[in-house]
């Protein structure tokens, strides 16, 4: 177990290959928490747990043993022939310019995929009650995740899963606590002990996600089982929340220390990204460590201090004092150029039309890559698809896949894929023209002034790795490893989320609708009828008719030969 | 209107209207007058209050300490910029950087179709420097604006230095929910143009921006040239005399009162004594700047172009004058923190208050349900007139029933279509002329561009006075007595048209444009003394309501001119105008040249009808 080759993070699975996990031996319970001091002086920590559990529900109908797999997921895995479940709570939106690429990447607000069996028939009835079930076990308003939110990706979501939703919303300690509810642990013991809400949420960046998905048993995957991987990454701002300038321990970013392992688990490891710091000149660890893990992640390659906390002695004395005395660089400031960047917002003014603008910047010096575009727009934006510009450097850029759905009006939303070629060093931008819709005045949410939400678009690619990219010959590597560029990991997969969008509708004054009734009617009802009236007719002076008595007099007058009266 | 269906009381009533309609004309318009000046009287005036309930009920605290530290800051940034002779954008961003924010640059450059006089500038190129403070946890869909204007000379630096000073303050609290845009703007509002431009992606003079917050919530230009004020002035009236939701007025309000600093708005201060003659007529002076400046159109502060983006903004303004209580860069400071910090707590745009309203006082307004009856009291009178017009009009066919008016309404619409072509491409003349041919003017008289186009701009419109507007002397020699009746209803009724819209979008600009034309309107006829009616009508048109709008401003702010430089001024004022319109967008000039002084036009062609 201690001589295996650790990958820290399995957050980029390539396409088409399913199950990266083989497992020689059972070790049903893995805990690790990633930390790495950011270019620009924030810290980055993640969590990762980690359940496995060996059932197969394609042979056996009915399960009735857990072990540590939390019975609730499993129930609900069986009960709706979930095949893998994604589900995200995101509170903040990851700076790529200035923190570079997230081990797991997630949109703003709450985020549900979900892989169904083939066997399943009624997709969009399960879909719902899903949605309810999950939402009443993480404590989340997901049951407004309906059919107008939702989308059937083609080609985006293809190698994980299938119906993608996102949606506002704000995260907070009551989701929290039933995602704690769900670790072996709970958060008794091990290294959820540090996940004290209150320092959790004062912070730059959340996001806590489960992930369950089948895994091979061995090599020829016969057999698989299910992982359950609890995430939940936290950036943590040391100059805004004023923790000392120049220090920082495990206590002073939790207010926790690590007390005990958890029993159950096999393996719980912290690990130190020391990449930038091979000399030391950045941060110090007190106490140090010999171990050092040398992993690719993100196409970089970076090595990792590891404090094991399964070794008593390890634990003891090191995790209480564990201080990374951090000083900041004089180009904490400067931005960073991931090689896959993108932003989106909206342009022009009023509250009539407006254009989405999508950038996408590949920074990647001389080679091009393909990504795929999946764009979610509800449907209250109603997109004039024929506006649809892809521009890069100047030039139109077709590309060279677009599968495009349009919106039905309180149905479903327009959805909007494409394969878009980002040609080396350019910034792509897609632009679309849309109109707002003047809702009902029952659709409105309560803060209409507030605007709409877009949810992100998603950008999915595989990036040429920063490792390949490496022409610099200079620095300190093996002759043996260098002579061809390494191949197998030349690209990995990156997901790239846009921000959301807040677009204001046209919105009726809800603040006197008895007013404007009133008024309405009354130039309706007196002004315009009494205006007709007077400007169409016209009016002449009629004698009284006559009474009976009158008239019959006057046929007697008549008759006599008299002039009537 | 049971009244007007029968046949009998209509005939009454119109005939009463018919009868004592000058009388009722007089006394509308006294009254329209009256009802005007009487909105300043306290008694009939509202207390502001807070509408919006995020911003009301919630308690923040001002603890920013830093002012001390922001003045120096403000004192490196102004020998930066001495060094620099401009934006020292350099420094801008490092500073900003080492304060945490997201720092970004925007560059711009613009030709003004003339030379700019008054600011001495023709080919303007600059660069804004802006930093986003992200706020922890948000999504980046909102922002809040706080900019400071990068001022030739001395002007300013505290500005900029206050904002650096918040920024650093800003950064290290954890309760923003909105992303805040901290903006140096250089060459005030062409570089403020340039930004919102740039940000929203709409026609741009500049490059656009790299980096946004998402949609802008609220916006706060400060404007600060001294290290400790007396008093802070709040600007509100924007471009084409757009205002900002009175809720932002009531905020800074709210905390000057809370932190003890002296507010004024049009640089008055409030005063208690409502009931004295002297108090009323402050309050007076207050309203009438108030619109004055609004019936401009132009933006009084660098905030005045967000309105267009339907971002909320204010423009606050130090002054520093003789009084004896002074407030400090710290106060001022801990007042913006308050006010960022309830801006802050907005969950939906500002929206609860007033967008139309006038200030006589700071804690006093009156609402559009107030003010649009003095409009209206005074445009009832072009609908007076219009009716008896049209009684007069309809009425003598009776009395000649034999082949006339068969051919008068034939030979009438045509004679109507002449004056009302010709006095319209007049207008277009006088839009499109000063600009087009200043080169041409600058070649052949010894005068600057920018005279060459106010010059060509009042000989267009002199011009435009002296043309044949009529036809009908050609044709048969004398217009008719029903001709030019037909004329005026038209005009008057167009008249009451573009007021009536004017005053809905800029309730100041339509007042004082009917408060002039309405007389005109009512009076002119063929057989009024011509010599003496066409002086009151130029005295009454479009370009003297101008000149003396200028004294009267001037007036008002108490800073009295003599004739000379008065001309002077209205020549900038014209400039001003023009400039405005090209740069901006502002409409006031396109709506005076193509439709106001057309309209007039054709009341001075019913003076010379026959």
């Amino acid at each position: 177990e201690a001589n295996a080759v650790i990958i820290p993070q399995c957050s980029h699975i390539p396409p088409g290959r399913r199950g990266c996990l083989m497992e020689t031996t059972v070790s049903p319970n893995k805990e690790e928490l990633v930390i790495r001091p950011l270019h620009s002086g924030d810290i980055y920590t993640s969590f990762q747990f980690r359940t496995l559990w060996e059932t197969d529900f394609t042979r056996e109908n009915k399960v009735s043993h857990y072990r540590l797999f939390p019975k609730s997921l499993g129930q609900v895995i069986s009960k709706f022939s979930v095949r893998e479940l994604h589900i995200s709570f995101t509170q903040g939106y990851w700076r790529t310019m200035q923190w570079g690429q997230p081990y797991l990447p997630s949109p703003p607000g709450a985020e549900l995929w979900v892989w169904f069996q083939d066997s399943l028939t009624d997709v969009d009835g399960t879909w719902k009650e899903l949605t309810n079930v999950l939402s009443g076990i993480f404590c989340a308003s997901l049951n407004f995740i309906d059919s107008t939110n939702t989308v059937q990706p083609s080609a985006s979501f293809k190698p994980l899963g299938i119906g993608n939703v996102t949606d506002h919303q704000i995260v907070c300690t009551e989701n929290l606590t039933p995602w704690k509810k769900l670790l072996p642990c709970g958060s008794k013991a091990g290294l959820a002990v540090l996940l004290k809400s209150e320092k959790l949420f004062h912070s730059s960046f959340h996001s806590q996600a489960v992930h369950i998905r089948p895994v091979c048993k061995d090599d020829q995957c016969k057999t698989t089982s299910w992982e359950l991987r609890q995430t939940l990454n936290v950036v943590f701002d040391l100059h805004n929340s004023g923790q000392g300038k120049n220090e920082w321990s495990l206590f002073k970013m939790f207010s926790r220390t690590l007390t005990e392992a958890c029993p159950v688990a096999s393996s719980s490891k912290i690990y130190i990204d020391i990449t930038d710091n091979s000399q030391g000149e950045q941060f110090e660890l007190s106490p140090a460590t010999p171990l050092l893990s040398q992993a690719v992640v993100l196409g970089d390659r970076r090595t990792f201090s590891v404090y094991d906390l399964t070794q008593q002695i390890t634990f003891g004395t090191i995790c209480n004092v564990l201080k990374l005395p951090v000083t900041y660089s004089a180009h904490a400031g400067d931005m960073l150029r991931p090689l896959l960047h993108a932003e989106r917002y909206v342009a022009g003014y009023g509250l009539q039309t407006g254009e989405i603008h999508t950038l996408m910047y590949n920074n990647h010096p001389y080679r091009s890559f393909p990504v795929l575009l999946l764009d979610s727009v509800p449907w209250y934006l109603r997109l004039y698809i024929h506006t649809l510009t892809v521009t890069s450097k100047g030039k139109d850029n077709k590309p060279s896949y677009i599968h495009y759905q349009p919106s039905k009006d309180r149905v479903r939303p327009h959805l909007l894929e494409m394969l878009v070629q980002l040609p080396p060093n350019s910034v792509t931008e897609v632009t679309l023209q849309f109109e707002r819709a003047l809702l009902k005045w029952t659709e409105y949410t309560p803060d209409p002034n507030h605007g709409f939400y877009v949810g992100s678009s998603v950008i999915s690619s595989l990036v040429p790795s920063i490792v390949a990219m490496d022409t610099n010959n200079s620095r300190e590597r093996p002759l043996f490893s260098s002579f061809f560029p390494s191949k197998e990991e030349s690209s990995y997969f990156v997901r790239v989320y846009t921000e959301p969008l807040l677009v204001n509708l046209p919105t009726p004054d809800f603040s006197m609708p008895y007013n404007v009734i009133c008024l309405t009617c009354t130039v309706v009802a007196v002004g315009y009828g009494s205006l007709y009236n007077l400007l169409t007719r016209s009016f002449q002076i009629e004698e009284p008719s006559p009474g009976l008595a009158k008239r019959i007099a006057n046929i007697i007058r008549k008759m006599r030969g008299v002039p009537p009266l | 209107m049971g009244l007007l269906s029968d046949p009998n009381r209509r005939r009454a009533l119109i005939s009463l209207l018919t009868r004592l309609n000058t009388p009722i004309c007089i006394v509308c318009y006294m009254a329209g007058v009256a009802w005007f000046m009487g909105l300043a009287f306290e008694p009939f005036t509202l207390r502001t209050y807070m509408s919006e309930n995020a911003m009301g009920s919630t308690m923040v605290e001002e603890r920013f300490p830093a002012g001390e530290r922001a003045l120096a800051t403000g004192r490196e940034f102004s020998a930066h910029k001495k060094r620099t002779g401009g934006m020292p954008v350099e420094w801008l961003m490092k500073t900003m950087q080492a304060k945490g924010l997201e720092v970004f640059t925007q560059r711009f450059s613009r030709t003004l179709p003339f030379p700019d006089e008054n600011k001495e500038r023709y080919m303007v190129r600059g660069t804004n420097v802006y930093g986003i403070l992200r706020a922890p946890r948000a999504p980046r869909t909102e922002a809040l604006v706080l900019s400071a204007p990068c001022s030739p000379g001395d002007n300013n630096n505290q500005a900029v230095g206050l904002l650096l000073g918040l920024a650093e303050y800003f950064r290290n609290q954890i309760y923003w929910a909105k992303d805040i845009i901290f903006l140096v703007n250089e060459h005030d509002l062409i570089g403020m143009q340039a930004w919102l431009e740039g940000y929203h992606h709409t026609n741009t003079t500049g490059t656009f921006c790299h980096s946004r917050g998402g949609s802008i919530q609220a916006a706060l230009s400060l404007e600060l040239s001294s290290d400790i004020i007396t008093s802070l002035d709040l600007v509100l009236e924007g471009l084409n005399g757009q205002l900002p939701n009175l809720d932002l007025a009531n905020l800074f309000y709210a905390f000057c009162q809370k932190i003890g600093v002296l507010c004024t708005i049009q640089g008055k201060l409030q005063r208690n004594d409502w009931d004295s003659v002297s108090g009323y007529s402050h309050a007076v002076q207050t309203m009438m700047l108030m619109v004055m400046k609004q019936a401009s159109g132009r933006p009084w502060g660098d905030h005045g172009l967000f309105l267009r983006y339907h971002i909320e903004a204010a423009t606050i303004k130090g002054v520093n004058s003789f009084r004896q209580y002074k407030t400090d860069a710290t106060t001022i400071g801990r007042l913006l923190e308050g006010m960022y910090r309830k801006l802050n707590n907005l969950l939906e745009r500002l929206h609860q208050s007033y967008f139309f309203y006038l200030m006589p006082s700071l804690s006093h307004f009156v609402s559009i349900g107030y003010y649009m009856p003095a409009f209206g009291l005074l445009a009832v009178i072009l609908l007076l007139r219009a009716l008896d017009l049209w009684v007069q009009l309809s009425t003598p066919p009776q009395r000649t029933e034999d082949g006339v008016t068969d051919i008068e309404p034939v030979r009438g619409v045509l004679s109507l279509l002449t004056p009302l072509v010709i006095s319209h491409l007049t207008g277009v003349a006088l839009y499109m002329l000063p600009i087009r041919f200043q080169e041409m003017a600058v070649e052949h008289f010894p005068v600057s561009e920018t005279e060459a186009v106010v010059l060509t701009a009042i000989a267009v419109y002199t011009a435009g006075l002296a043309l044949p507007h009529n036809t009908h002397r050609l044709l048969s020699g004398e217009g008719t007595e029903q001709g030019w009746r037909v004329l005026k209803l038209v005009a008057v009724l167009y008249l009451a048209v573009l007021l009536g819209c004017t005053a809905l979008i800029n309730f100041s600009l339509g007042f004082i444009l009917a408060l002039t034309l309405v007389p005109v309107a009512a009076f002119v006829t063929p057989h009024v003394p011509k010599v003496l009616s066409a002086f009151i009508l130029v005295i009454l048109s479009p370009a003297c309501t101008l000149l003396f709008s200028v004294f009267f401003f001037q007036e008002l702010q108490e800073m009295p001119i003599s004739f000379q430089d008065g001309w002077l001024l209205f020549l900038s004022v014209i400039s001003q105008g023009i400039l405005d319109h090209s740069l901006y967008g502002s409409l006031v000039y396109p709506l005076i040249t193509l439709l106001v002084y057309p309209c007039w036009l054709l009341f001075w062609n019913i003076l010379f009808w026959n």
